[in-house]
């Protein structure tokens, strides 16, 4: 299967996930530049984090407006697969292929640590690989992680499923410390109706060898992998 | 009519003297204008210059096997093998931190990042070495609250993890903090890049942000006391724009890889001028530039103006003309310009045109290289006015609420709340989180490490200059030990107040001599750093705040040790030995309200001989915990091996009975470890110690959920480590928090 990460000017986590995928995940991974109109024959569009644009107008306000932004929307429409982590998330919120909008942290603070997630959907292409209500330790870096949403908007992601992971306890329950940024059910992860695009403030690509401390965020890459059965 | 030139006003607003004046006009053989003027008053700066530190600086030791480049670059170059080099630096922004801490500090790290990116090496980690007054002051919060955003702000955008460092808190500080930035790169050893010109006919280009009105003077700004009039400097401040930077990261790495420049330097302080001056003096060349080509944010800005901006994420480069046109394709690329201003000439000139006339001709090699260099006059420092009769200091009546009060100082405090907010692990090497005693990344590609730490205590440099540089590399070295890493290469940034005051260059002169006779002893190169003169406000100077930046090696990163405590049952063993000092320790600070007495002696050949010790046995495997007693002593110490444990396993110790416990619990000696083992380990650890001279003793176990710590059988601490936790976790937290009653 084939990777691609997107390089924004100002992304910052691309080269993490180009490791991550190709080395840790063992996968043909390339780069692909946002200036070009071409996906390059990609199975799998990674959004990667960082501070595309610089963050400076609001969080992945101006990626959205890419070049090859074009071509990753139609890719999404036909159901290609996409994965948007941290900014990459932030930008598929601002191109409307997932729903709802990111604030600032509740206690307005950049927030980098290892949290934990629960597993809350295991039949979507990125946590096959995992179990309904695993937990997992991966670490996040964000300033605007603060899910927000209508409140019908809200409801129809929790009916349909569309919630992938949840800020947890080590122990799996919801608590208010535990969802540090103060997202709206503490959301950390979402998919959209179809299943094939998938936003996630946690980096995965952070914890994918012992090295670094956890290699919980291989559930997600190696899902990637897995046949639908 | 016009003021002349040398008149004392115009002289003191350069901050150049009579004498300086006069040595410029005979270089150049005339008078300079105004704008030469500015030149010189920026680049002879204490700041560019090092004019009353080089003497001593030439004392330190800069050679060693694996140096590659030493001082006089913007960075120092170590070998670490397999083809691979490191290059690193530390540097202070305290001044305009003081005056707009966000800002101040976020171009500090934007600063330091150029001047390793410049040498082609990518940025790979970052540290900051902090100081402020204490947190009572709701002054001193804000500017704390500013220097931790503006780093924080910086280094996450740009992408690059601020891995560790250190923070200290003390009433000289308050109308100085002190923000001194480290950044390593990495980068392999033939593709590390100079800032030269080389020949004659060679294109000089602009890359990077446009040039404002923003810092002009900042170096000369950075070279003076503050007063009364400081908030009225805060123009001279430079704002960031690390989304800038980073383009220039990426396009400057590119070129730099691709080999299309032949030398590249960034415009730091004195901007412009600093790097039209130094690149061409490097390769015994001129250069003639077309101020009027200088892309420029404002309208109507003078020469002298473009000339001393400090705007930031600028660049220089000198390319071939036939490699213009690839640079220019490049840096559009990442939607940068890369603007032609002038040549490289043969006469040794920097020639600045404006509007079609010759505004500037002056020799580089005069404002480069024939600075004065000073030696001042220094007074050997007197210590304190009075000294203490430590035995009429009272002994606690409550040891464990002496240790719930260290626990919740801020020096010795966890410091979450700060490290939190910068991103630690982007670039995924990140193999120890910030919290343990050095910074650790992995190398890709083999079983090495990189070990980090950032070490100076001013306390013991005010109480002592001497044996407080020598206790900042000693302390430095002992934390990349207590990881498993070997030292290899050193920077340093050195803060001290006015240097025109004997006092203050006494303290310079033995800091310094200090720091080299622990580098020698170590064995270790500094490769480069950065003083800061003037740090004083309102006549007040800081204590003398030497902070070294020490590098290490791990040699198989699987062996690494951690402080936090393993498991229950293990031995407690101390290395080196307690010789009771309390003289300029936390303790005596927070609980006495003293800073006073002589600071722990530092003894180099045990130092060396312990951390031997602690390295062989770390190599068989035999330590499962390692941590230094420091800040708080003993006592402090066993309380954070707890708390790094994630079962926060507690300890019971015992001590014999010396002269004063309180000195024994907290007393802050140096050349001490405190590790645990597996009991059937402890006789070959105890063996290694005597074959190697280092006092070696079984001081308790780990286990239970408390603290216990007797001396002489009395049971003098006893609390619970869940108890002591919260105390060492809230504390800094507990400043910022919003009150109840507004939440």
């Amino acid at each position: 299967m084939k990777f691609g990460v997107v390089v924004f000017p100002g992304s910052n986590c691309d080269a993490d996930a180009y490791h991550a995928f190709r080395d840790a995940l063992g996968q043909p991974t390339t780069y692909l530049w946002h200036k070009d109109h071409d996906l390059k024959g990609v199975d799998c569009v990674i959004l990667p984090g960082g501070f595309s644009y610089g963050d400076y107008l609001r969080s992945g306000a101006i990626a959205r407006f890419s070049p090859l932004m074009q071509e990753v929307r139609e890719f999404a429409d036909k159901g290609g697969l996409v994965l948007g982590i941290c900014n990459g998330f932030q930008v598929l919120l601002e191109l409307n292929l997932l729903p709802g909008a990111m604030l600032r942290n509740k206690k307005l603070k950049f927030l980098c640590q290892y949290v934990t997630i629960r597993l809350e959907n295991d039949r979507t292409p990125f946590t096959r690989k995992g179990t309904k209500g695993q937990i997992l330790r991966i670490p996040i870096a964000h300033f605007d992680g603060n899910w927000y949403a209508p409140l019908e908007t809200l409801k129809e992601v929790e009916d349909n499923g569309q919630v992938v992971f949840r800020y947890c306890d080590p122990e799996g329950a919801l608590t208010e410390e535990a969802n540090v940024n103060g997202s709206l059910h503490a959301i950390a992860g979402l998919v959209n109706k179809r299943g094939n695009v998938c936003g996630m403030m946690p980096h995965p690509e952070r914890a994918v060898e012992p090295v670094l401390g956890s290699e919980d965020g291989l559930v997600v890459l190696q899902s990637l992998l897995e046949k639908i059965s | 009519m016009k003021t002349p030139l040398h008149d004392d006003k115009v002289l003191a607003h350069h901050n150049l003297t009579r004498d300086e004046y006069d040595l410029i006009s005979n270089l150049i053989g005339r008078e300079p204008n105004l704008t030469e003027l500015g030149i010189f008053s920026a680049m002879w700066s204490e700041h560019c210059s090092y004019k009353s530190s080089k003497v001593y600086l030439k004392k330190l030791p800069t050679k060693a096997k694996n140096v590659v480049q030493g001082p006089g670059e913007n960075a120092g170059v170590i070998d670490i093998g397999d083809g691979r080099v490191i290059v690193f630096k530390i540097e202070s922004h305290n001044h305009p931190s003081y005056i707009e801490p966000f800002q101040g500090a976020a171009t500090g790290v934007g600063g330091i990042l150029r001047d390793i990116f410049t040498m082609g090496a990518r940025p790979v980690a970052l540290m900051d070495s902090l100081r402020f007054g204490p947190l009572q002051n709701p002054k001193n919060r804000s500017i704390m609250e500013g220097v931790v955003s503006g780093i924080s702000s910086y280094g996450n955008s740009i992408g690059v993890p601020t891995v560790g460092g250190e923070v200290y808190f003390n009433e000289c500080y308050s109308l100085n903090p002190l923000v001194n930035v480290f950044c390593l790169g990495l980068a392999e050893k033939d593709k590390i890049f100079y800032a030269k010109t080389d020949d004659v006919g060679n294109a000089i280009l602009y890359v990077g942000a446009k040039t404002g009105r923003d810092g002009i003077h900042g170096a000369s700004m950075a070279s003076q006391e503050f007063g009364e009039d400081t908030e009225a400097k805060r123009p001279n401040v430079q704002v960031g724009d690390p989304f800038k930077e980073k383009l220039l990261v990426e396009a400057c790495l590119e070129v730099m890889e691709r080999r299309i420049i032949v030398g590249i330097q960034d415009m730091g302080a004195a901007g412009l001028t600093c790097s039209t001056t130094e690149m061409p003096a490097k390769s015994g060349k001129g250069v003639e530039i077309d101020l009027d080509l200088v892309p420029q944010r404002e309208k109507g800005m003078n020469p002298y103006e473009i000339l001393l901006s400090e705007s930031q994420e600028r660049m220089l480069i000198a390319a071939r003309p036939d490699q213009v046109p690839a640079v220019k394709t490049a840096f559009a690329k990442w939607d940068l310009d890369a603007v032609e201003i002038g040549k490289v000439t043969g006469d040794g000139k920097l020639r600045c045109r404006f509007h079609g006339e010759i505004v500037v001709d002056v020799p580089v090699s005069a404002v480069v290289d024939l600075c004065p260099a000073y030696s001042r006059p220094w007074e050997k420092p007197a210590g304190p006015a009075k000294r203490t009769d430590f035995g009429s200091i009272p002994q606690p009546k409550d040891y464990n609420d002496v240790l719930r009060k260290l626990l919740s100082s801020p020096t010795i405090a966890n410091k979450e709340w700060i490290y939190r907010q910068y991103d630690h692990m982007v670039q995924t090497n990140t193999a120890l989180l910030p919290g343990a005693g050095a910074a650790l990344l992995r190398i890709r590609g083999s079983k090495k490490g990189l070990a980090m730490t950032l070490d100076g205590n001013g306390r013991f440099a005010a109480l002592d200059p001497r044996t407080g540089g020598k206790a900042s590399v000693a302390e430095a070295c002992r934390n990349l030990a207590c990881i498993g890493a070997r030292p290899i290469g050193v920077t340093n940034c050195l803060n001290f107040g006015n240097p025109e005051k004997p006092g203050v260059m006494g303290q310079f002169k033995e800091a310094v001599e200090g720091m080299s006779e622990a580098c020698d002893a170590f064995g270790i190169a500094v490769t480069g750093g950065n003083v800061s003169f003037y740090n004083e406000t309102e006549g007040v100077a800081i204590d003398p705040t030497p902070v070294l930046g020490i590098v290490g090696l791990v040699e198989d990163i699987d062996k690494v040790v951690t402080p936090g405590f393993k498991a229950g049952g293990d031995t407690v063993i101390l290395l080196g030995e307690n010789k009771e000092e309390f003289g300029g320790s936390e303790y005596l600070n927070v609980i006495h309200g003293l800073n006073d007495g002589l600071p722990p002696t530092v003894d180099l050949d045990r130092e060396i001989a312990v951390h031997e010790t602690l390295l062989e046995a770390i190599g068989e495997g035999l330590v499962r915990s390692a941590d230094d007693p420091s800040e708080g002593g003993l006592a402090v110490c066993a309380a954070e091996c707890a708390f790094h444990s994630p079962e926060k396993i507690g300890c019971d110790l015992s001590f014999e009975e010396g002269e004063r416990p309180d000195a024994i619990l907290f007393g802050e000696s140096h050349a001490r470890i405190l590790l645990t083992v597996r009991p059937e380990n402890v006789g070959r650890v105890l063996e290694i110690a005597e074959k190697r001279g280092v006092p070696a003793k079984i001081i308790g176990t780990t286990g239970g959920s408390s603290l216990r710590i007797r001396v002489a059988e009395n049971l003098l601490v006893n609390l619970p480590v869940a108890v002591a936790y919260r105390l060492w976790m809230d504390a800094i937290p507990d400043y910022f928090a919003v009150p109840k009653s507004f939440s």
